[in-house]
């Protein structure tokens, strides 16, 4: 954190001055190390089986939050008969479909609801990474459920999840982190006995954490352990995402994603969503509880926000103007087609994947097969000039004098150049005002698109082609100022807020959205960001001048709420939990919620409430789901439906490992998505031969001075000279190995690419014991590449494509690779030096084996 | 006995200076215990002042590319890493197959390096025996061995281990000889207690250079002029914190009155000793050192010389009433004796 988010990092600091301890795991020692009271080294690629260790901690010593546990979690209700864990099935759940490599949830459901699922096509979910349009809402499951409330039904969820973690002891995680059992303990007694009644503990991670064919799953390791300790929904608790760039959780929620529409509405798919109606159905789920019935009004009004009088109640709003998927249009799979000449036109915005993508070679040989590339950025990135420089014009797999690819490079403004709002990890809009203009032609995103559409809707006017229609149509219409005809970045902001259509006055709360087609919404989620007219996320009150929850401090989603589900911060009874952590409870008197914070519930619902039989939508919550967004109103520690995995987080090895799975049969994640091209290929692990070729684990991730590819640090001297050279850390065992000397060269090589860097050896770098042998891992940072100041070769090139199943997120902290002093061969003897390795590793392309466990003949349901 | 004067011992410097209305000294302190390393400072530093780059070369000093304070580095963070233990911490590499350290033969090596900064003396290769006594602290028994790093066969393994970090800055001292010796009055005391380059008046003659016991200030090639921290003398006027201060998201670098900031100091190494820290102390706070005590004072966690700093810094101009004395001395004698040999002579 110290390293990738240093002025966050001053929080931990000021808690460290209080007296927190502070713990750090990470495969190397960094400057957020130095800093922290106790730091554990482990090997890349195995949190699962860390915190898996944490979860039996908590149960077999009960040291779960018990009261909270029971109200708010699903941990008393019954799983259906049909389900088999992993521990039966040697690492595979109930339903694996070995064909498709994925699975049917039927068996993973509540008892008494097998048959609620109905048909759910998973591979088809897993190419159009299905799964993030629960981020906001969670998956509906029928209302009523089975419980017991002793916890000690064999089926109930308490039990599933103990048994499901009883072997991943201390001694185990020693196994497969390399964490040695006494530290582990450390940090399972600080995490467990700083949570409960009167204490709360907050998990921090940085988005490292999503790129494993495993991502999803080792979040929601944390959440089951959050949940277990009763740390969400309470001040001081959660889990938060430290985003890789300014704004990247605004960029989920009006998306840069091929699948999400604003405000997670899911993108229409050409098999289930003919029809307006399947669509909205499909986010509603008629019959069912919860805060989604109002899924028609959102939908209507975002449809008439794009296209204004055109959308009408008649023409469903005009839904068949949305494009529809048609399968996995993910940035890899786009990637791959590109190669295979079927995409002609590509925009990249703030974004350098020459570097910053996995598979670096696929990236460029991508990018010189199109038509045209749009590139817009601050400075000339790699992603901008491949075709004269990459690696590839080295070994004479470009040739710039033949690349096809015509490049537009357009110079784009800076954060301080433009006006507009970034959203953090709390959900917390904050607006920016524009400090100085662009210099020379940089322009702002916003104008680049808005005039962009203006010109080419002038182009169309005269069209009469029904495929124009959808553009001409478009409400389009913002108003500019200035010279430069910048459009007013506060118009888009109250779209996006949304207002009434006659009136144009704004709307005030997502609860005034209509399906008539008299509101019109861009974001629903941020309804209220503009609400009486006012830029709400303009708002700076100090801290001094209000409460400690600053609620007049910009604006959070949804209604400005700074903490999800905190009806959780008060007991069933809706009494705080404690004095020392009280913050939204129930007020019998007024008989009304309150608290220092908007209550996430309904306000006037007393604790006490219960639905009646067969209640549906909100009714059908009671006053102590306190997870209203939930189907079952509860936090869910197993998972019925939505994840593509398995209901719980299981412990599988990266895509590409020197070490058999200790725990299963079952070697890598069942269902990662893998992508069969010749271009892409993964090294050999376990059980296949041949992974000693590569036998050495290799992470990535930043340093403080550069940012992300480069392309903003690289090209500035004042931040180029504190980190001037790409560079590999090994450890003095390591560096004794081979053969490392200090600042001397070496070269890493993987089945894709050989990179060089210069050598540090430190004592901040450490072998791992694991199962009986010595693992050995290195560390680069990913931020150079051809262009800047300062250069050189791109970590990333290293990596193959391997994706996690839920989000389609590559696999790109975590691979294997040999290493060899001095520095690497250049030109075509290059190319032999890796074709060599893809010799002996016999890498002959093609998918490698998925399932690594017979286990999946016997399996159930 | 050397007595105190305008060049040696406790004084308030601007009203020494001639500054009748002086406000309270100003000064940082920099509090090393909750320095990060993110080097924002040195960053921030340079865009506020316009301080050039000073050079592209990996140092391989751990994770220092700047090497020293420079004309063209004002701010200079420094990390040190040690096969220590960290007091109070649970050792990083317990039970893990480590060997011996490597991190005294790698600083040594990265002694070796040279860094072109683009200005003079700038960072001249280091001595890699005292680059590795810095790295082992004070057991360090002799040199790092013979061995490229990670060689040696030492049976002993490292389960220990602590990053120091540090950002140094000009200590602005009561008793500035850089001050002292400047012919052309270029280097001023100013109100703040602080003490500045005018880069317009100063003639590049580089006897300051020779006279900071710190080693700090340092001229610019091409310009030839020297250059070193102002501690935001702009800043300060409009009533402004230093850049680097501003800068730094841990507050390790701490802006205002000197008194003030000492007695936070004080509570600091307190507060950090009670807690299991022995090894915190402070360095440069003392009006009664040999620079008078610094206008910009540290709290370290090891010795001043791991950190590169002088144990034990003297004006370099605190002998100079006496040497004045002495020489007038000397030019009497050799006076009376050529008087004496001209009447020697004659009789």
């Amino acid at each position: 954190m110290a390293e990738a988010h240093p002025v966050g990092f001053q929080w931990v600091m000021e808690a460290k001055g209080r007296g927190a301890k502070v713990f750090h795991v990470d495969p190397r020692f960094t400057r957020t190390s130095a800093l922290a009271d106790t730091y554990l080294p482990i090997r890349a690629g195995s949190d699962i089986a860390l915190l898996g260790g944490i979860v039996r901690y908590i149960l077999e010593n009960e040291l779960d939050f018990r009261e909270y546990v029971l109200a708010y979690t699903n941990a008393a209700t019954i799983v259906s008969d049909e389900f088999v864990d992993t521990e039966d099935l040697d690492g595979l759940f109930s339903g694996y479909d070995p064909r498709t490599h994925t699975y049917n949830e039927r068996s993973w459901q509540y008892v008494g609801q097998e048959e609620t699922t109905g048909y759910r096509a998973a591979d088809r979910e897993r190419d159009t990474a299905a799964g993030l349009r629960h981020e906001s809402h969670g998956i509906p499951v029928g209302g009523q459920v089975r419980r017991d409330e002793t916890l000690q039904h064999p089926r109930c969820v308490y039990q599933i999840l103990k048994r499901h973690y009883s072997r991943y002891t201390p001694e185990m995680v020693e196994r497969v982190c390399g964490i040695p059992h006494e530290k582990f303990l450390e940090l399972a007694r600080a995490w467990t006995e700083n949570s409960g009644r009167e204490r709360t503990g907050v998990l921090i991670y940085s988005v490292g954490w999503t790129q494993h064919t495993v991502g999803v799953q080792y979040i929601r390791t944390g959440a089951i352990i959050q949940l277990l300790l009763g740390n969400m929904g309470r001040p001081g608790g959660g889990v938060l995402a430290l985003r890789g760039h300014a704004s990247i959780q605004g960029s989920t929620d009006i998306p840069t994603l091929f699948n999400l529409l604003p405000g997670y509405l899911p993108m229409p798919n050409c098999h289930n969503h003919a029809t307006f109606t399947d669509w909205v159905d499909s986010i509603r789920h008629p019959g069912q509880k919860g805060f989604w019935a109002n899924a028609r009004a959102f939908g209507a009004s975002l449809l008439k926000a794009y296209w204004g009088d055109a959308a009408t109640p008649e023409n469903d709003f005009c839904y068949d103007y949305l494009p529809r998927m048609t399968g996995d249009h993910g940035t890899y799979q786009t990637v791959l087609n590109m190669i295979d000449g079927k995409v002609k036109g590509y925009f990249l915005l703030g974004q350098n994947p020459a570097v910053g993508s996995a598979h670096g070679k696929a990236q460029r040989l991508g990018m010189a097969n199109l038509d045209w590339l749009v590139v817009r950025d601050l400075f000339m990135i790699e992603s901008a000039t491949f075709w004269k420089n990459s690696p590839e014009v080295e070994t004479g797999e470009i040739v710039p004098e033949e690349c096809r690819t015509e490049v537009f490079f357009i110079p784009a403004a800076s954060h301080v150049e433009k006006e507009g709002t970034f959203t953090q990890t709390q959900r917390l809009l904050q607006w920016r005002e524009k400090a100085l203009d662009p210099p020379g032609d940089a322009r702002s995103e916003l104008w680049f698109f808005y005039h962009l559409g203006r010109i080419i809707r002038q182009k169309l006017a005269a069209s009469d082609k029904p495929r124009d229609r959808a553009v001409r149509d478009l409400k389009w219409d913002y108003p500019t100022h200035g010279d430069l005809a910048e459009p007013s970045a506060e118009a888009v902001l109250k779209e996006i807020n949304g207002y009434e259509v006659a009136t144009g006055r704004p709307l005030s709360a997502f609860t005034e959205a209509k399906d008539d087609g008299s509101t019109a919404i861009g974001c629903w989620i941020y309804t209220g960001v503009y609400a009486d007219g006012v830029n709400q996320a303009a708002r700076r009150k100090s801290r001094h001048e209000q409460d400690w929850v600053a609620a007049e401090w910009g604006w959070a989603w949804p209604a400005n709420r700074r903490i999800l589900y905190n009806r959780a911060s008060a007991d069933p009874e809706g009494r705080p939990w404690s004095e020392r952590k009280q913050y939204v409870w129930w007020d019998a008197d007024k008989g009304e919620w309150t608290g220092y914070d908007v209550p996430d519930f309904e306000k006037k619902k007393p604790p006490t409430y219960r639905p009646p039989e067969g209640a549906t939508g909100v009714q059908g919550l009671a006053g102590d789901d306190a997870f209203i967004m939930q189907g079952d109103g509860k936090g869910w520690l197993y998972v019925p439906s939505g994840l593509q995995d398995g209901p719980m987080p299981t412990h599988y090895e990266p895509a590409e490992s020197p070490m058999r799975n200790p725990l299963y049969g079952q070697q890598a994640n069942p269902t990662r998505k893998v992508y069969d091209n010749p271009i892409n290929s993964v090294n050999p692990s376990p059980p296949q031969p041949h992974s000693d070729v590569f036998p050495y684990v290799f992470t990535v991730s930043r340093l403080t001075e550069h940012h992300t590819a480069g392309g903003m640090s690289r090209t500035v001297p004042r931040l180029a000279e504190l980190q001037p050279e790409m560079f590999v850390e090994v450890s003095p065992e390591l560096a004794g190995e081979l053969g490392l000397a200090h600042l001397g060269w070496a070269h890493l090589i993987s089945g894709r690419a050989a990179i060089e860097a210069r050598v540090l050896v430190t004592d901040r770098l450490t072998p791992l014991r694991l199962d009986g042998r010595v693992i050995h891992q290195v560390w680069l940072p990913y931020h150079f590449g051809r262009e800047g100041i300062v250069t050189g070769d791109s970590v990333n090139d290293l990596f193959g494509i391997t994706l996690d199943p839920n989000v389609l997120i590559q696999e790109s902290k975590v691979g294997t690779c040999d290493i060899r002093p001095g520095r690497r061969p250049t030109g075509p003897a290059l190319l032999e030096l890796v074709d060599d390795y893809r010799r002996r590793a016999e890498m002959t392309g093609g998918r490698p084996p998925i399932v690594t466990t017979d286990a999946s003949e016997r399996e159930v349901g | 006995m050397i007595e105190a004067n305008s060049l040696y011992g406790p004084l308030d410097p601007a009203p020494d200076a001639g500054w009748d209305e002086a406000g309270p000294r100003m000064g940082f302190f920099t509090d090393t215990s909750v320095c990060i390393g993110c080097k924002a400072c040195e960053v921030a530093c340079k865009e506020w002042n316009g301080v050039p780059d000073s050079g592209f070369d990996l140092l391989g000093m751990s994770y220092d590319n700047t090497g020293a304070l420079t004309a063209n580095s004002w701010r200079h963070v420094a990390f040190i890493e040690q096969p220590r233990p960290a007091g109070h911490r649970t050792p990083p590499f317990a039970g893990d197959p480590t060997g011996p350290a490597v991190s005294p033969a790698s600083a040594a090596a990265a002694a070796g390096t040279v860094n072109e900064t683009g200005t003079t003396p700038g960072v001249p290769p280091g001595d890699p025996q005292a680059a590795a006594r810095m790295a082992a602290g004070p057991e360090f028994l002799g040199m790092p061995g013979a061995q490229p790093p990670g060689r040696s066969t030492g049976a002993e393994s490292r389960t220990d281990f602590r990053w120091l970090m540090m950002s140094d800055v000009c200590k602005h001292c009561t008793h500035a000889a850089c001050l002292d010796v400047c012919p052309t009055g270029s280097l001023f005391r100013t109100e703040f207690g602080t003490v500045v380059v005018q880069e317009d008046i100063c003639n590049g003659c580089g006897y300051c250079i020779s006279a900071c016991p710190y080693g700090v200030i340092d001229q610019r090639k091409g310009d030839g002029r020297a250059w070193k921290c102002t501690l935001c003398y702009d800043r300060l006027g409009a009533g402004m914190t230093p850049a680097c201060a501003q800068a730094c998201p841990t507050e390790s670098i701490q802006f205002g009155p000197l008194d003030e900031l000492r007695e936070r100091a004080a509570q600091r190494v307190a507060v950090l000793h009670e807690r299991g820290v022995p090894e915190a102390r402070l360095y440069g706070h003392d009006p009664t050192d040999g620079v008078g005590g610094d206008g910009a004072f540290f709290l370290l966690l090891d010795e001043p010389e791991v950190y590169g700093l002088p144990p034990d810094p003297v004006v370099t101009t605190r002998d100079l009433p006496k040497m004045w004395k002495r020489a007038g001395l000397a030019a009497l004698a050799m006076a009376a004796a050529a008087v004496a040999a001209f009447v020697g002579g004659s009789s």
